[in-house]
């Protein structure tokens, strides 16, 4: 197999460089932690006051934690390092209690986090004779903008198309003879099943490779979407928290994902209490970013489960493998890519008086796009017999939903007392959604 | 003003038996009933001899019901009357939201239930009754 580095060195640095490269950027990185409210507070209590306190990276483990809630207490400027002069990017995502998390970029942040792009990019095998099509959404989201960038620094032909639109998608495939995708399990699957409204197969496209994140999916999924199209695809994970995607990535073994170690340092921890889980074991994943200067996280929980593969890969690279994501230690849900929590959905419905108090979250798929229906009861002292008030409710329900979840849902009406009641932790989640 | 009672059913089987029989335990008498369908839900509108008594009793089962005023509009029973009521009240652009109607077969006239968007811009009572029609007063409606 043809193995091609985008930064060689880099990449086979022997692991005893590597940790010392780690420590040299933890040390930096805490350095810029301690100008944020939000670590000035955190690390002198944890005997850290300056990067020199960093003695080796076995230090890393006396810092505290950081977590979801803390971007959210920190908002909006409470772990922004340096000043907005020197910000140039700014993503941001939804919160689960309405508000937001953002994430602040340096340009040097955005250089470091396309260069590890890039070198994902090419770790699939892709190169400047590759057409590549983007089918994640542009915007706020990082999944985007990230790859674009970092498509382009490989001299990548880039298609900035974003998501959806199913014709044009594949009317632009035709056209330009795309080679390579960026897209999420269900969507890409979706494709597949419009071609023949459109008179095409596969064999009419150009196909070589697709790299697929943003939702979890089965190996077996991949199997069957690499068969249904004839092309490799590669396995990428990301989080906007890392700066978005390139955080680990699969080679052209596809044997589990890269993490870019001299980027992030990855630690697998028991999620009950917090201490490392023994090489191979499945447990929860924690990142510190050592490449963002503007908004540094230490030893961030991602809730995602996995674990890393202890022995080499066969591609030369130094960076150890991550599995794919097995779960999460919390209850989100992905809704075609969509990071949605229950409890956003509940803090939205009871704001809304004509509501009752029980609702049901209800996922299936429909031509392998997701679909999200909210079921929710009505409130009987508040219902005036007025059709035309019901319809205006559930836009409102709709509306409301989609500015905190920010995609559409289906609102269903219910006879009081209908909906099944749960005691205790309420079980109001119900996926039929096939496993990806 | 008649009182029509509206029901929110969720849209499967047995919705409108369990409604008919909670009144039917309670001796209450449907007059007229219709039903409005929205896909997953739809509305039951009846007209009942007792409406208080009636929205009392199917709260108390939790259903959510609401009492409303409608107009009963009645006519003698021969053709045409329909044409006649709605053209005045196309003439003054009066818009009817919902409305439903029958046959008394025993004193051969036809009443309709009728609910008017704005009733409160214009005098239904005396519109109606210059065009040769009469609203129902309550206790002759409720005595049916």
């Amino acid at each position: 197999m043809e193995i091609r580095y985008w930064n060689q060195r880099l990449e086979t640095l022997p692991r005893h460089e590597l940790r010392q490269l780690q420590l040299e950027r933890l040390r930096e990185v805490v350095g810029y932690a301690l100008q944020t409210p939000f670590y000035q507070k955190r690390l002198p209590k944890a005997g850290i006051s300056s990067p020199e306190d960093i003695r080796s990276l076995d230090d890393l483990k006396k810092i505290p934690f950081t977590v979801k809630d803390d971007l959210r207490q920190a908002f909006p400027k409470g772990l922004l390092a340096v000043d907005m002069e020197k910000v140039v990017r700014i993503h941001s995502s939804s919160g689960t209690t309405g508000i937001p998390t953002v994430i602040y970029y340096t340009a040097d942040d955005l250089d470091r986090w396309t260069d590890l792009l890039a070198r994902s990019i090419v770790a699939t095998g892709a190169g400047p004779a590759d057409v590549f099509q983007n089918m994640m959404s542009y915007g706020l989201f990082t999944g985007g903008l990230g790859m674009h960038y970092g498509a382009e620094r490989v001299g990548m032909a880039v298609i900035p198309v974003g998501g959806g639109n199913t014709q044009r998608q594949l009317q632009i495939m035709r056209d330009f003879r795309t080679t390579v995708l960026h897209i999420t399990p269900s969507y890409l699957l979706h494709i597949h099943q419009r071609m023949p409204e459109f008179g095409l197969t596969p064999a009419d496209l150009n196909l070589k490779k697709a790299w697929m994140g943003a939702e979890p999916h089965s190996e077996n999924t991949r199997l069957k979407l690499q068969e249904l199209f004839g092309i490799d695809i590669y396995n990428s994970y990301g989080l906007s928290e890392m700066n978005g995607p390139g955080v680990a990535f699969e080679c052209v073994y596809k044997n589990d994902l890269h993490v870019w170690e001299d980027g992030y340092i990855i630690e697998i921890i028991d999620p009950r209490t917090g201490e490392p889980v023994e090489d191979g074991q499945e447990g929860e994943v924690v990142f510190t970013n050592l490449i963002r200067h503007a908004l540094p996280l230490l030893r961030y929980r991602t809730r995602d489960l996995a674990f890393l593969h202890p022995e080499p890969c066969p591609c030369g690279r130094t960076a150890r493998r991550m599995s794919r994501i097995t779960g999460r230690t919390d209850d989100m849900l992905i809704i075609n890519g969509v990071n949605v929590f229950p409890s956003q959905i509940e803090e939205v419905l009871m704001s809304i008086p004509e509501v009752g108090t029980n609702y049901q979250i209800h996922l299936s798929r429909h031509e392998g796009l997701d679909r999200l229906t909210v079921k929710v009861e009505i409130y009987s002292k508040l219902f005036t017999g007025d059709l035309a008030a019901l319809e205006a409710l559930k836009n409102k329900i709709n509306e409301k939903l989609r500015a905190s979840i920010t995609i559409n849902s289906r609102i269903e009406l219910h006879e009081p007392g209908s909906l099944p009641a749960f005691e205790g932790k309420a079980k109001r989640v119900v996926d039929e959604r096939e496993k990806l | 003003m008649a009182k029509q009672i509206t029901v929110f059913l969720e849209n499967r089987p047995g919705r409108i038996q369990s409604i008919s029989r909670i009144l039917k335990e309670k001796g209450l008498n449907i007059l007229a009933f219709s039903i409005q369908d929205r896909g997953e839900f739809g509305l039951m509108k009846m007209i009942v001899d007792k409406p208080a008594e009636a929205q009392l009793a199917l709260a108390d089962r939790g259903m959510a019901c609401a009492l409303k005023e409608v107009f009963a509009v009645t006519a003698a029973d021969q053709p045409g009357n329909l044409e006649k009521l709605t053209t005045a009240l196309a003439e003054k652009s009066i818009n009817i939201k919902d409305a439903y109607g029958f046959v008394s077969t025993s004193d051969k006239r036809g009443i309709c239930y009728l609910e008017v968007e704005n009733p409160q811009n214009v005098d239904i009572g005396r519109l109606i009754a210059e065009h040769g029609f009469t609203l129902i007063a309550d206790k002759d409606l409720y005595d049916l």
